[in-house]
Formats: structure tokens, C-alpha cells, sequence
């Protein structure tokens, strides 16, 4: 299940090595806790995977940003993962390819459902369901499916930015539930991500 | 939602997260499933009644000692399957030293019997029940090894299931040796062997069930 990817390892060592010890020390105090570190991560880990789901995804470049989110939100969950005394690259990359397999093997089960005579068909659904697919991917959508107990915190907390014990004020539940509400909400975001291919 | 404004919300508020806490989660979950296991053996199979006396007999280390070190071995195995990116590099094959020495000191003994003897060697007197029972001891193990990697994020999930299965099949074996009454290599080598990796084919069917994330 290991993807064979000769080209990437020279052009890692090359121009990644400074990089390298920038993300280190922005995930680093990322999982410490520090906001603006963690989103430079997110944000050099964007630039890093856009490109590489692109050359690999060039039949579906529509599933790219999709994929892209799907990457993050895993990443988000998973950060604690991430072992300071080990390269940070092997990791990103690691779970870029999970995730990218794992929606490589979905698309390959669906078409191999396809009847190539109904191809006219095919086309005139894809166009037809084109937009209520994007709609489903749409993580604030998806957002909105969630239970109260999940959704509120994660709207007040992740989206509008308040505090956890404002969260708490306004949900009247209590700051521990505000918090573990965030956490399973975002769990089960990335579950029903993955679900939705 | 647009992949910016996705960063922007991952990174509100963003929670502390401890990177070290896998190994407390795993040794404490490991500690509950060997009571387990352990309070099962008594309950169930009960001390070999001549264990003093075995305390005395080399082979009976080897024995318990084979459980114990696939066990440990196997620790590496899992801890470096837990985390993406991580080398699975020889440390964490390591738990095929004890395998194949048990199983080089089984063939030696068979070739220094009389040919006479080396069925009995091999199957002695409880071939019948060992794999099965050093099995069915590593379940509590198995289960709890699973719990552990389900907080982490195996990306080899059928491989990390097996770490997981040799760490609590090399456990249940050492705790089997308390009860089991066999001495001989050829029977360690053959029966606890193959109960070591029922155990790691388990870890390996469920990991892939339920360590995809």
C-alpha cells in the first residue's frame, strides 16, 4: 500500500531542508498551543500539497482542494501524532499519502462500476450532480449536520473565535463539554468527509 | 468553505495537544490487559502446580523469556506504527530474534533425540489446546494494544493491527508459561510460536477493520 514515488525524495532533501526546520518550529509550537505558529503550518503545509495532489491527481483536479481539506482536518486531529524528535516532512507527507490513497481506491472502486455505454448519460448526471456533489463536500455544510452538542461549540469557537468559556456562557454547557465538544465535532467532521466521496 | 477560511478555523482557539502522550496511554491500557489476561489464566487454566520446581529448569526461562521478549520487541513495532512517517527500520523487526533463535534451538533438539522420541517432543502432552490458548489469553492484549493505536494514526493499519498482535501474543505467551506444563524446545518452537502469530493475524484482520481513519 506504500506508494512508490521515486521522484520525491531527491526534491525533499534538495529544496525542502530549510523548510524542513521552518515547519518543525511552527508545528512544534503549534502543539503547544500557539495560534499564529500553527497556522503558518497550515499555510506552508498548503503550499507544499497543493502542487503535490495536483501532479498526482491530474484526472481529478476537481477532487484536489477537496482532498486538500480533507488532509488538513485529518492533520488537525492527528498533530498530537507528531513526534518533535522525528522530521516533520515524513509525516506531512505521510498522511498526504493515506489520504490520497484512500481516495485513489474509492474513485478506482466507483469506475469500476461504470457501463462505458452510457458514457452521453454519465456525463449529463456528473453535470447535473456536479454542483450538489461540491454542496456536499462543503465543509460548512457538513458543519451543519452535526449535533448541537458538536456544531455550537465548533461555530463559536473555531469560526467566530470566541473564547471556550464565552462558548460556554452562551451554550450553557459546561467548558469541558465546549472543548471535548470541539474536538469529536472536528473527528467526526473528517468521518463524514470521508463517508461523503 | 474555502481552504483558507478552513486554516483560519483550525487555528482559532487551537487546543495544546502532549506528542508524548501515546507511550503513557499504551503502557497503561497494556497494564490492563495483562491483569486481564492474567486474572483469565488463574480463573480459567489455574498455576502449574510444579512451577517451583520449575523455577529450577533452564527451559522454563526460555520459555517464559521467548514471551517476554517478542513482547518487547514488538513494542518498537508498535510504537513506530503508530505514527505517520516514521522508518520501520530493524529495531522494530526485532521480534523475529526470539522466533528464530526458539526456533534453531527446536531443531537442535530434534536432531540430538533418538528418532524415536521427536514426535513427542514436538506434540508432547497439551498440543492440542497451547495456540489456542495463548490466543485467546493475548485477546484482552490485542483489544487494548487496538485502543491505543486508534488514538494515533496508523497509516499502515493492518501492519500496525499485527505489532499490536505479536505485542499481546508475546505477552499472553509468558503468561501461558506459568500454567503450561511443556518443557521441551521443539513444542515451544512449533505451538507457541504459531499462538504468537494467530494473535498478530487477529491484530492484523481487525487493525485493518478498524484503524482506518
Amino acid at each position: 500500500m506504500s506508494f512508490p514515488e521515486p521522484m520525491d525524495r531527491p526534491r525533499l532533501n534538495r529544496v525542502n531542508d530549510g523548510r524542513e526546520a521552518q515547519l518543525r518550529e511552527l508545528l512544534v509550537a503549534g502543539q503547544r498551543g500557539d495560534a499564529a505558529a500553527y497556522a503558518g503550518f497550515l499555510r506552508e503545509t498548503v503550499s507544499l500539497l497543493r502542487p503535490f495532489f495536483r501532479r498526482r491527481l491530474a484526472h481529478y483536479l476537481d477532487d484536489v482542494e477537496d482532498l486538500l481539506q480533507e488532509t488538513l482536518l485529518a492533520m488537525h486531529n492527528k498533530r498530537a501524532t507528531y513526534d518533535p524528535d522525528q522530521p516533520v516532512m515524513p509525516w506531512m507527507y505521510a498522511i498526504a499519502r493515506y489520504k490520497l490513497v484512500d481516495l485513489l481506491r474509492a474513485r478506482a472502486g466507483r469506475e469500476a462500476l461504470h457501463d462505458p455505454l452510457d458514457e452521453d448519460l454519465e456525463e449529463l448526471a456528473s453535470e447535473a450532480g456536479a454542483a450538489a456533489q461540491e454542496a456536499r463536500r462543503d465543509l460548512a455544510v457538513l458543519l451543519a449536520e452535526l449535533p448541537d452538542r458538536q456544531r455550537l461549540p465548533i461555530q463559536y469557537v473555531k469560526i467566530e473565535g470566541l473564547s471556550v468559556a464565552e462558548a460556554a456562557q452562551r451554550t450553557g454547557l459546561s467548558v469541558s463539554a465546549v472543548k471535548i465538544g470541539v474536538h469529536r465535532g472536528l473527528k467526526l467532521l473528517a468521518a463524514k468527509l470521508r463517508e461523503s466521496r | 468553505m474555502k481552504t483558507d477560511e478552513l486554516i483560519a478555523a483550525l487555528a482559532t482557539n487551537v487546543e495544546p495537544v502532549d506528542a508524548r502522550r501515546f507511550s503513557r496511554v499504551l503502557a497503561w491500557l497494556m497494564a490492563g490487559g495483562v491483569a486481564v489476561t492474567a486474572g483469565l489464566m488463574l480463573q480459567k487454566m489455574g498455576l502449574n502446580p510444579d512451577l517451583p520446581a520449575y523455577l529450577g529448569r533452564g527451559m522454563f526461562w526460555v520459555k517464559l523469556g521467548f514471551g517476554l521478549a517478542v513482547a518487547a520487541l514488538a513494542v518498537r513495532a508498535v510504537v513506530s506504527m503508530a505514527r505517520p512517517g516514521q522508518p520501520v527500520g530493524p529495531v522494530a523487526r526485532a521480534w523475529l530474534v526470539p522466533i528464530v533463535a526458539l526456533w534453531l534451538l527446536g531443531v537442535v533438539a530434534l536432531l540430538l533425540a533418538p528418532a524415536t522420541d521427536r514426535a513427542a517432543l514436538v506434540f508432547g502432552a497439551t498440543w492440542r489446546v497451547c495456540s489456542f490458548n495463548i490466543a485467546l489469553l493475548s485477546l484482552p492484549m490485542l483489544l487494548a494494544g487496538l485502543v491505543a493505536l486508534r488514538t494515533m494514526a496508523p497509516t499502515q493499519p493492518a501492519r500496525a493491527g499485527a505489532a499490536a498482535g505479536l505485542l499481546a501474543g508475546g505477552a499472553a505467551a509468558a503468561v501461558y508459561a506459568l500454567h503450561c506444563p511443556e518443557l521441551a524446545a521443539p513444542f515451544l518452537a512449533v505451538w507457541y510460536v504459531a499462538g504468537v502469530l494467530i494473535s498478530a493475524a487477529a491484530g492484523a484482520l481487525l487493525g485493518r477493520a478498524i484503524l482506518r481513519w
